[in-house]
């Protein structure tokens, strides 16, 4: 029996479910941690996906194809850009957003999303419109056979995902990490001791994006061809809260918990209604019955479970009890 | 210029219908409803089924009052729809948000589920609809000539005539009526209203009938503008939220004010950049807004 198909799927799933856990844990930065409603993190994720394909790839071959960079620049600066341009976009949301009630901030990041995507398709100069990027560059091509390119591409991004895990369990146990924990509890009780609540909101704000854009920039080099649409408001933000309020939000091992999970409740809901052949007709109404259920599903989880699967943790410093 | 001013109140007209509603939810249930733009996509097809249904048995399908594209079956459909609306709404919070409420559930959680509510509502139109535009009417009708060189088609005076009219009808409701009394003070000050004896569960179901009732108006006016589509929603509530912080949260007629104002600004801003850029301009002023004078224009100080 070859083995090759399905195992090649479940590395296919264990990748972007690593890709998402990326994410989640930058939004559990956010919102489990300090508190921060950012609905947008599509825009973080498409901000980094592009940076990094556009400083990596190639100049555009044929005048057919249009988009700006194409410095060709090595995969580790890609990634430091989609760093680097995700953390710029949220300085200069977090700025006016920080200090107002928290929903102002949904609106915001869930409406930056959106104006990047549209101006991604409409504009073609930029990157190549509606029909994208194509053929991103991967790092060690060439040097990797194609057949097990795959394998060693999931491991690049499990260690990603670890180097994140730690380096944040690290953070939200640091004095830092502890500032965060009760502002967003009590803000005043934050300020009343002295530290700036719109400078930790900041900080927190800007990591927890970078992280997305570094999420996003694996992504673009591990599918190698982007669209505007494949940030859409569902894929790009929804389903990553979705991941970590299952989780757990408030706990990095929730986050990634949740991401694996859901990535696979959610491809094998995929594989049920792509195997079963459905008239024409059914076929859309399938895809988009998947999004109800998942909405729904959020709507149990919040009514039922609204501490997710593993919950928040109590004990962030091993000097509590 | 004239014509892209009319048109922008046209514009802001239609804003308001979702603004007002999303600011009284606001100032008394005390979280940002998302679903609200993905509601009046569902009011608007449903106002499509009733015209096709209901109205279509009365004979009331293809008479419209001319000049304009539609009559009286598409006013019946819209009674309908709105009904039903707010039936939905009215089910959406027994079953989600008031347990919510109940629980104490941090208001961003809250707003988080109605973003669920958003994706829901949304699926169900695909499936029930498809992707494929519609319109309430095939008619094709003469833009009338007004001075300065402005073009208005007689369905835009009508929308602009039917948002007058239902703004009066909501003065003298707010004004008036007791209910309407009880609701402003609970948006002005929902503790304080509680602790005088206004019954609260009574002034948050008014609150959603009118919210859902305006928002299918709404819904049903855009679709005659442009077409039904089932993404036509989706990006109103930048528009709304735009419109109800300038307005500062909870004043019903600051929201009118903020929406002429959005609405303005977004059909202006059709001279020089792309239409499909609408939403970011909406989003412009919201962030402008944000840096410069949060609390809106008519904060209590």
């Amino acid at each position: 029996m070859d083995l090759s198909g399905p195992l090649a799927y479940l590395v296919g799933l264990a990748t972007t479910s690593a890709i998402y856990a990326l994410f989640a844990l930058g939004l559990n930065l956010h919102w489990g941690y300090s508190g921060l409603f950012n609905i947008g993190i599509a825009g973080f994720f498409l901000v980094g996906a592009y940076t990094s394909a556009l400083l990596t790839q190639p100049p555009p071959a044929t005048e057919y194809v249009q988009y700006i960079g194409g410095f060709q620049l090595p995969f580790v600066v890609g990634i430091a850009g989609a760093a680097l341009a995700a953390a710029l976009l949220a300085l200069l949301l977090g700025v006016p957003t920080l200090r107002l009630r928290g929903d102002y901030l949904a609106i915001t990041t869930i409406g930056v999303a959106e104006i990047l995507r549209l101006i991604l398709l409409n504009e073609n100069w930029i990157a190549n419109g509606s029909r994208g990027l194509v053929g991103i560059t991967q790092p060690f091509e060439g040097i990797v056979p194609p057949s097990e390119y795959v394998y060693v591409y999931l491991l690049l991004v499990l260690a990603f995902l670890i180097a994140a895990y730690v380096a944040i369990e690290r953070m939200v146990r640091s004095p830092w990490g502890r500032v965060l924990r009760v502002m967003s509890e009590d803000e005043v009780l934050v300020a009343a001791v002295g530290k700036s609540v719109a400078r930790f909101k900041l900080q927190a704000f800007i990591l927890g994006s970078a992280l997305m854009g570094v999420g996003g920039a694996l992504y673009g080099h591990y599918v190698r061809a982007i669209t505007p649409d494949t940030f859409s408001p569902f894929f790009g933000t929804f389903l990553v809260w979705v991941m970590l309020l299952l989780g757990g939000s408030g706990s990095n091992r929730g986050a990634v918990l949740g991401a694996f999970l859901v990535w696979a409740l959610w491809s094998a809901s995929d594989l049920l209604t792509t195997s079963v052949p459905l008239p024409g007709a059914l076929v859309t109404q399938a895809f988009y019955l998947r999004y109800l259920l998942i909405g729904l599903a959020v709507l149990a989880v919040l009514l039922w479970r609204p501490r997710g699967i593993l919950g928040e943790e109590r004990r962030v410093s091993r000097f509590v009890e | 210029m004239v014509e892209a001013l009319v048109l922008g109140i046209v514009l802001g007209g239609i804003i308001a219908l979702g603004a007002v509603g999303l600011s009284l939810l606001y100032a008394i249930l005390r979280f940002g409803h998302f679903a609200h733009g993905d509601l009046m996509t569902l009011g608007a097809y449903l106002a499509l089924a009733m015209l096709a249904g209901p109205a279509a048995w009365l004979g009331l399908r293809d008479v419209p009052f001319r000049p304009l594209s539609i009559g009286p079956g598409l006013v019946l459909a819209t009674i309908l729809a709105a009904a039903i609306i707010t039936v939905i709404v009215w089910f959406v919070d027994a079953a989600v948000y008031a347990p919510m409420r109940r629980r104490g559930s941090d208001v961003t959680l809250i707003a988080f589920a109605s973003l669920a509510i958003a994706i829901i509502v949304r699926s169900i139109v695909y499936m029930v609809w498809g992707p494929q535009p519609y319109r309430y009417s095939t008619e094709l009708q003469q833009a009338i000539r007004l001075p300065l060189g402005a073009r208005i088609k007689p369905d835009e005076l009508f929308s602009l005539a039917v948002v007058i009219l239902i703004v009066i009808a909501l003065y003298l409701f707010l004004e008036r009526t007791k209910i309407g009394r009880a609701m402003r003070a609970t948006a002005d000050n929902p503790e304080l209203a509680r602790i005088s004896g206004i019954d609260t569960a009574r002034v948050i179901r008014w609150t959603w009938a009118i919210g859902a009732g305006l928002l299918t108006v709404g819904g049903v006016l855009y679709g005659i503008q442009s077409q039904l589509q089932p993404v036509m929603g989706w990006n109103f509530p930048l528009a709304f939220f735009a419109a109800t912080i300038l307005g500062s949260v909870g004043n019903i007629y600051g929201a009118l004010v903020g929406s002429m104002v959005v609405g303005i600004v977004q059909q202006v801003s059709t001279l020089w950049i792309s239409p499909g850029y609408k939403p970011g301009v909406a989003l412009a002023v919201l962030i402008l807004l944000l840096l410069i004078r949060p609390q809106g224009l008519f904060a209590k100080e």
